[in-house]
């Protein structure tokens, strides 16, 4: 994995709550066996029309959403199924954090395996966002906290193990392994 | 004071959590499928890594996998080479090449992960299980510790036999009373979600305690933890008692002889202490809970069969939205919706008790005109079971279609699915936009209330067919 240090972006805006991850990547995507190529199918069935033609509606079709790596969503994101394609979907697109009051547990655990920021934030600063779409917003994982331009700049939280594998880019399964010893142990205990 | 949860974590501590690093927890039994573990097979070959315990390992095809028969899946490869079938194919060849025992496609061990731990006697009181599913909890209906992980834990389960983990809180849900004729399980935790919201269990174990347990059979405990995923708790679990045990002794994973009175005596111990103090606590008597239903896209917007669809709040863009999708309106009931699809099937619906309720209630009658009704066995031991006492005859003699076990319909991924705009009254756990097809609508319920929608064509109370 790649150290994730600062995420520099504007915002978009997804503002519905309850976001599940079979609306993030549909079922039928994933009989896939890699984890590359997902992004061309995330928020399919929002994306585009029973003939495959893009919703002119839909944010992620808008001209001024191309490059945003920060999404603002509402409340609950990634609530549903434990499936990770929901997160490589995301980064695979470009997408690289988002923001929301409550974001669901197994989507959040798998988010900071692979290197996608998910940050919970407080109802005020949350509220503003989704009435402000498109402004700039700096992460900065080292300082645990988002700048949010023309608002004001706020801190997170983020367990400090995440983020000292996220800023050293190391991948989790290590640090279980260099504990061989104690489930030895454990093991012959049974 | 321990809660039931507290008892079991604390057991499977390797190393403690510092504020700097989580727990890394001891697991006792993972559950393998073929969706949600290419990539973690990936990373072993990648870092040329074994797995550490194949025997805790168990392997099974159950999402994606065909509901119609084949001998092989040399067969299924010769007839539909797709991408899912190629998944199937994968699967084989890992648990091939990483000597993990593989329910596959001929065997009769083969069904939904969550159905099979537990009808093989893999899944014990006490034990901690994983699977990338996120309706692993349904596990704890038998005092298991068990939670849905993703395909990166996936791979540090086969790789360490281990997770990483912080300790939840804690939260009690208080059950007291006896279910009416009509209502069931399935709408005991409808009821629960609707109560406390898609993400009232977001951070919480949820622990099930009170009098109306005991009088649950296991189907009904495992419907009720299979879905507290859908109030965002990480699990659910219930103490074990008689039932539990009752139900284990002579499944074919379940302890022996000597080992079977040692465990049994391990498993008693097992209960929740009376004065544990939880985060949170819920109370819901449910002998006033009656049949519920689903009415909009997520398993907290429900209400009670003879209830109105609610007003939406104006600032409320989702519950709008899920409104339109589905095609409902505020202040009418759903019994004015015409069925065109009932799925009888599911991890939370799919047991043979499940199975024998729609059946007994569908005996004599037939499914309504233009109705198409699919009933899905949880596993292939199940079906066969049913078939032995003449299940499968009393579906297809009233119109419905008798199929092999899996997932089918609940994720839509085996090519069983609801065409777009249709409306589906579902067994199963989830009502997401397109979660049985690009653009079906989906009422969930319990297997009565989808038996009796059947025969009626439109959503239905299975209390008015009862005397
Ligand atoms: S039946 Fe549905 S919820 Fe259960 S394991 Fe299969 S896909 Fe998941």
């Amino acid at each position: 994995m790649k150290p994730v240090t600062k995420i520099k972006s504007k915002s978009l805006v997804l503002p519905l709550d309850d976001i599940d991850t079979d609306q993030i990547i549909p079922a039928r995507f994933l009989t896939t066996i890699s984890k590359e190529g997902l992004g061309k199918n995330l928020f399919y069935d929002w994306r585009f029309n029973s003939k495959g033609s893009p919703i002119k509606t839909f944010v992620l079709n808008q001209d001024e959403s191309a490059g945003c790596e920060v999404l603002v969503s509402g409340r609950n994101f990634g609530c549903g199924s434990s499936r990770e394609h929901a997160p490589w979907a995301l980064l695979d697109y470009g997408i690289k954090a988002v923001i929301s009051t409550e974001i669901a547990d197994i989507f959040f655990n798998n988010s900071l395996k692979n290197g996608f920021i998910p940050i919970r934030i407080d109802e005020e600063s949350h509220h503003w966002l989704l009435s402000n779409p498109g402004v700039d917003i700096l992460i900065d994982i080292n300082e645990l906290s988002i700048d949010i331009e023309g608002f004001k700049k706020l801190d997170f939280y983020m367990d400090p193990f995440s983020k000292y594998c996220l800023l050293n880019g190391i991948d989790q399964l290590g640090f279980i392994m260099n504990h061989k010893n104690e489930i030895d142990n454990f093991e012959k205990k049974l | 004071m321990k809660t039931l949860f507290d008892k079991v974590w604390e057991k499977h501590i390797v190393v403690e959590e510092t504020i700097n690093t989580p727990s890394i927890i001891y697991i006792d039994l993972h559950l393998v499928h073929e969706v949600t573990s290419p990539q973690a097979f990936s990373l072993l070959r990648q870092k040329n890594l074994k797995v550490r315990c194949p025997n805790k390992t168990l392997a099974t095809m159950d999402h994606s996998i065909p509901t119609t028969p084949f001998a092989s899946l040399k067969d299924l490869v010769l007839v539909s080479d797709t991408p899912a079938t190629r998944q199937l194919v994968q699967m084989e060849k890992n648990c091939h090449d990483f000597g993990i025992k593989l329910g596959g496609i001929s065997s009769a061990e083969r069904g939904i992960c969550h159905v099979i731990g537990p009808e093989l006697g893999a899944t014990q009181p006490g034990k901690t299980i994983v699977c990338g599913d996120s309706h692993t909890s349904t596990h704890g209906a038998f005092g298991a510790l068990a939670f849905g992980i993703g395909t990166t834990e996936v791979g540090h389960v086969l790789a360490t036999q281990c997770m990483l983990q912080r300790r939840p809180k804690n939260l009690a849900i208080n059950l007291s009373g006896n279910l009416q004729k009509g209502v069931s399980a399935k709408d005991i935790i409808l009821k629960i979600i609707g109560s406390i919201g898609v993400d009232g269990g977001t951070g919480y174990a949820m622990e099930f305690r009170g009098s109306t347990i005991s009088s649950l059979s296991m189907e009904e405990r495992m419907t009720i933890c299979n879905m507290t995923i859908e109030a965002g708790a990480r699990t659910g679990m219930m103490a074990p008692d008689d039932t539990t045990y009752q139900y284990l002794i002579d499944k074919p994973h379940a302890p022996k002889n000597d080992q079977w009175d040692k465990s049994l005596e391990a498993w008693k111990t097992l209960v929740g202490d009376q004065e544990a103090k939880f985060q949170k606590e819920v109370a819901i008597n449910v002998s006033e809970v009656k049949p519920m239903v689903t009415f909009g896209t997520n398993p907290g917007m429900v209400i009670s069969i003879d209830e109105a669809v609610p007003e939406p709040n104006k600032n409320d863009e989702a519950f709008i939205k899920a409104l339109d999708y589905m095609q409902v309106e505020p202040g009418k009931p759903l019994s004015e919706k015409k069925v065109d699809v009932v799925f009888i099937g599911s991890c939370t619906n799919s047991r043979i008790n499940d199975l024998k309720t729609a059946a007994m209630f569908i005996q004599g009658r037939k499914v309504a005109k233009g109705v198409r009704m699919l009933v899905v066995p949880g596993s292939e031991s199940i079906k066969k079971q049913a078939e032995k006492i003449g299940i499968d005859k009393i579906f297809k003699e009233s119109g419905a279609e008798w199929r092999e076990a899996g997932c089918s319909m609940c994720l839509a991924m085996n090519g069983d699915f609801v065409p777009p705009g249709k409306l589906s009254v579902s067994t199963s756990n989830r009502n997401f936009e397109g979660r049985q097809g690009g653009g079906a609508r989906t009422v969930l319920a319990s297997p009565l209330t989808a038996a009796a929608s059947a025969v009626n064509g439109y959503v239905s109370d299975p209390r008015i067919f009862l005397d």
